[in-house]
């Protein structure tokens, strides 16, 4: 089709799409309303059951866990097909780039000053992902950004020998199989795969909860893990790698 | 108005799909995926919204405090993860894209015409 | 060991040895690498063998984290399992098996991510087809398409799979976005997920646009997963480029896991708000449109994997229709013709991966008469395309028979053409292939310059399978044993599906199971999981069923042979070829490979779909 005949096509249907769509949202409960049956129980259990004050923790890792499982291995996954994707082609090959360009003083102070307050606060999210909002994704990503802020300060293969690929993909998989194992420890110790099988101790205590904070962790390592390597794999396409022939035309 | 929060997201999906339709870069075209996929953040946070409340944390506030819908929340986290990483398998695609076909512009990709 | 464990093991299983494969695969050997894939394929596929045993009897009900539910509520997620499902992930279980065996000696670079790949992308279709959960459903629909879209883009050398891949994430991201939308739309109505919890929650309500758009949106995803008109123009496009031993997986079940959606979700979340008959008109209409279109598509093909990727679109037209009756007897003829349908197309992707590593090509016209020291795959690619046209007593023949003579006592009769037709056009397109790649038949057409493929009408600039790089390292010499058993061993079992004396009594009853609602809902949060007990007589090969597949399979072979020597053909026949020239080129020009085009026709088809329901 030409752009034009797409276009036309789109705008020929959305209209159409758009009026259903207004009539299907009258039909939902006005916002705001105190209709959530599924919300009221969830939050019943998380708090007269599993003394899980972030309700939200509750259903990812306990109520619901087998979602985050999910979701872990299309991240896990997705790493992967990003790997294999933005592998060397064999017309590339890679370039140690010595000198990281021009980086400000300033920059790279603000880097080093900001490493350790972001692997900080990453831990500390992780850590306290049952009690407050927060929890393994949040903390892991906060910890992964951390690390990048060596890249920004001028430092990418200081921060490559510092934690091969080798060692994240390890890592990762290790986190990734954690969450599984703890589902089926559950199974082994109680009955029903990922069953919240740890005595979950009072609300507001930093292990309380039961296998929450247990596999907050797990999906924090994956998740920190897993993101150090997606950006690393994609820095690879525009610090290391070259064409061979776009080489050797310069 | 109480529909209006729930319009944002049909309006989102289309305005995702519109640029989605008329993209010229692959990058743009992935954002607008991320676009239409926002469309689903919003309806199902709308969705689980309660007027007056606050966050399903109760580690500083009392047990019975009228608290948000907790389940679409923790979805919404779990589509953002999707997106996420949905999101970095098309980069490394386009990125390849960019140097099998010289170019990222869907209208100049022509190695699967019927 | 109590079954109820084993649903969670068969997600659990693979993902752990993903994870190892993931972080130990550079040193470990590749002997072993695929020794622990298959051995957890196959741990796998007994899981699903005991649950097809224990289905017979009742569904078997898991509640995770052991939510079980007080007073028919719960906050957990359930895996219900009944005969489809179970029989849905033992078929996942054998390809996948049948892939990896076939990669043995394939992809020699490959480490261990493309094991590692595989056994994510079997997570995600045996999640799919265990869980009893809207989002759920989504999550386990996510990794299945995650995975899928890097394996499409394996080859990255290549131009072709990066578009195809492309194409491929894109248009099911979006028709993933679409089912969540949808089921957001739910959720705000009943505040449940659980297909049984929203099917009682939304009992008590009338139907009104909410549930219209919900269940439209939610069929979205499942249709483009389906690949069904006007969603399926992404299916060519990843199936001509992914590995074959992927095609396999795509073709043979993942395609059909979108259709199963539909009917799982017609016939619980969606069967109290809306009956089946709501959805019948549209699912017969995109059924018949994407049959049409999918076996035209099919015969206008020079490249071998879009021809066998179109041909799957034709069957999935058929799948349609057939599930469109909503009768446990078209459904469990449906069932069989999708087990049928596997064992065949993966049989015959596998032997176009054959010829790929083996004369470096998989266009039709380029191969000619090359295929003929091939013996063993020249038998088996014929076998194939005859099985396509449903030549008796191949399961694809008895699934056709089965479900044409559902539909003809549930009132239609019409869809007996429309199936004969498929099978005769897709067969014969296969056969054709077949006789001149395999046999010579004909006369070798030129490659260079623009002269057209005799008997095919070529459009300039067209996809063709000319330039392809093998998948192996170097030029196979001759055809390994790990290659050719699996698809020996998929033809076989294609051909003893039609034998099996209890098969179409089993799927009659799989079917019963997959549209019972309210036994779904009473298992899933009653307890009451006891199923009624197997139907006597239900009848397997008829005389009218035997005739109209041995009908289609005569057409399949006359239509081979008229395009093989359609130089010969008398001066009306070929004007008449001419004339079809141009309406073929219009249907094939929206072929695009353009990402806008098929988020424009999604759009079309939602929009339709939706008034299609809201009409009926």
């Amino acid at each position: 089709m030409s752009p034009r005949a797409r276009l036309v096509l789109f705008a020929a249907v959305t209209p159409v799409f758009a009026v259903l769509f207004f009539l299907a949202a009258r039909g939902l409960p006005s916002f705001g309303s105190d209709f959530h049956p599924y919300g009221d129980r969830a939050v019943a259990v998380a708090i007269e059951q599993r003394a899980t004050d972030n309700v939200v923790s509750s259903v990812n890792f306990d109520q619901r866990a087998v979602d985050t499982l999910g979701e872990e291995f299309i991240l896990f996954g997705s790493v992967i097909g990003t790997l294999v994707l933005l592998r060397p082609s064999p017309e590339e090959r890679q370039v140690g780039q010595r000198s990281a360009g021009r980086v400000l003083p300033t920059t790279r102070l603000a880097g080093y000053l900001l490493l350790p307050v972001s692997v900080l606060v990453g831990l500390y999210v992780i850590a306290h992902g049952q009690l407050s909002p927060g929890g393994g994704f949040q903390g892991g990503v906060v910890l992964a950004t951390g690390w990048h802020l060596l890249y920004v300060a001028g430092r990418y293969l200081a921060m490559r020998r510092a934690a091969p690929p080798t060692v994240l993909e390890i890592t990762e998989s290790l986190g990734a199989a954690a969450f599984a194992a703890v589902g089926l420890a559950g199974l082994g110790l109680g009955g029903a795969f990922l069953a919240n099988v740890l005595p979950t101790g009072s609300r507001g205590e930093l292990l309380s909860g039961g296998t929450v904070p247990l596999l907050n962790a797990a999906v924090g390592v994956e998740v920190a893990a897993a993101v150090v390597l997606l950006l690393a794999a994609f820095l690879e396409q525009a610090v290391v790698l070259r064409r061979v022939d776009y080489q050797d035309q310069r | 108005m109480s529909v209006l929060p729930y319009l944002v997201a049909g309006w989102l999906f289309l305005v995702g799909c519109h640029g989605l339709v008329t993209s010229r870069n692959l990058v743009h075209a992935v954002a607008c995926l991320t676009v239409t996929q926002s469309a689903t953040y919003v309806l199902l946070l709308a969705v689980g919204f309660r007027a007056g409340a606050t966050a399903p944390v109760f580690s500083d506030i009392p047990v019975g405090t009228r608290v948000v819908d907790p389940v679409v929340q923790a979805l919404t986290l779990t589509d953002i993860v999707v997106s996420a990483t949905i999101t970095a398998v098309l980069l490394a695609l386009t990125i390849q894209i960019h140097k099998r076909h010289g170019t990222v512009n869907p209208d100049e990709l022509r190695a699967l015409r019927d | 060991m109590v079954v109820e464990t084993l649903p969670p093991l068969m997600v659990a299983l693979p993902l752990l040895t993903a994870t190892v494969l993931a972080a130990a695969g550079r040193v470990l050997p590749r002997l072993v690498i695929d020794a622990v894939s298959l051995l957890t394929c196959l741990l796998v596929f007994a899981g699903s063998v005991a649950l097809l045993v224990a289905t017979g009897s009742r569904r078997v009900v898991s509640w995770l984290g052991g939510y079980s539910p007080e007073h028919g509520v719960s906050v957990g997620v359930v895996f219900v399992v009944d005969r489809v499902g179970a029989g849905l992930a033992a078929l996942v279980a054998v390809l996948v098996t049948a892939a990896l065996t076939y990669t043995w000696r394939y992809f020699e670079e490959v480490e261990s991510y493309f094991h590692a790949l595989i056994l994510l992308f079997l997570v995600g279709m045996v999640g799919f087809v265990l869980t009893g959960d809207l989002f759920n459903a989504f999550v386990f629909f996510e990794l299945m398409g995650a995975v899928a879209y890097a394996l499409t883009g394996y080859k990255i050398e290549e131009a072709k799979p990066l578009q195809g891949a492309l194409n491929f994430a894109v248009i099911n991201s979006l028709g993933a976005y679409c089912a969540l939308l949808g089921i957001g739309l739910v959720y705000g109505r009943t505040g449940e997920l659980g297909f049984a919890q929203v099917q009682r929650a939304l009992a008590g309500h009338h139907t009104d646009w909410l549930v219209l758009l919900a269940a439209t949106l939610v069929f979205t995803g499942f249709l483009v997963k389906g690949a069904a008109v006007p969603f399926h123009f992404w299916l060519a496009d990843a199936h001509a480029v992914a590995p074959s031993p992927v095609c396999v997986l795509f073709s043979g079940v993942m395609v059909e896991l979108g259709i199963y959606g539909v009917a799982r979700t017609a016939s619980t979340a969606f069967s109290s708000a809306l009956p089946a008959e709501r959805f019948r008109p549209v699912l017969m209409v995109a059924g018949v449109l994407t049959a049409v279109i999918g076996a035209v598509m099919c015969q206008a093909q020079s490249h071998l994997k879009r021809l066998l990727a179109f041909s799957t679109v034709g069957h999935v037209g058929v799948f349609l229709v057939a599930l469109g009756a909503f009768e446990p007897a078209a459904v469990g003829g449906l069932v069989v013709y999708v087990l049928g349908h596997a064992a065949v197309k993966g049989a015959l992707f596998l032997c176009t991966g054959i010829l790929l590593n083996t004369r470096g090509s998989v266009d039709e016209a380029q191969l000619h008469g090359r295929g003929r020291d091939l013996p063993l795959t020249r038998v088996c690619f014929l076998a194939g395309g005859l099985a396509l046209a449903a030549l008796p007593p191949f399961g694809t023949g008895l699934g056709e028979t089965l479900s044409e003579e559902g539909l003809s006592h549930a009132g239609f009769s019409w869809p007996s053409a429309l199936f004969v037709g498929v099978s005769a056009l897709t067969g014969g397109a296969v056969l054709r292939a077949g006789m001149r790649v395999f046999v010579g038949m004909g006369i070798p057409p030129s490659i260079q310059g623009e002269t057209s493929v005799q008997g095919e009408i070529s459009v300039h600039g067209e996809t063709r399978g000319v330039d392809e790089n093998r998948e192996t390292e170097g030029a196979v010499r001759s055809v390994p044993a790990t290659m050719l058993a699996p698809v020996v061993a998929l033809l076989a079992g294609g051909l003893a599906l039609g034998l099996l004396p209890g098969l179409a009594a089993s799927a009659q009853d799989a079917a019963q199971q997959l549209l019972d609602s309210a036994g779904y809902a009473a298992a899933a949060l009653d307890g009451i999981r006891a199923v009624p007990p197997p139907t006597p007589g239900a009848e397997t090969w008829s005389l009218s069923g035997l005739l109209f597949d041995m009908v289609s399979t005569l057409l399949a072979l006359l239509i081979a042979v008229t395009a093989v020597y359609s130089d010969r053909l008398p001066r009306l026949l070929r004007g008449i070829v001419h004339a079809v020239r141009l309406p073929l080129g219009a249907l094939r020009s929206t072929h695009s490979g353009h990402l806008g085009d098929y988020v424009a026709w999604l759009l079309v088809g939602v929009t339709l779909l939706a008034i299609g329901i809201a009409v009926s």
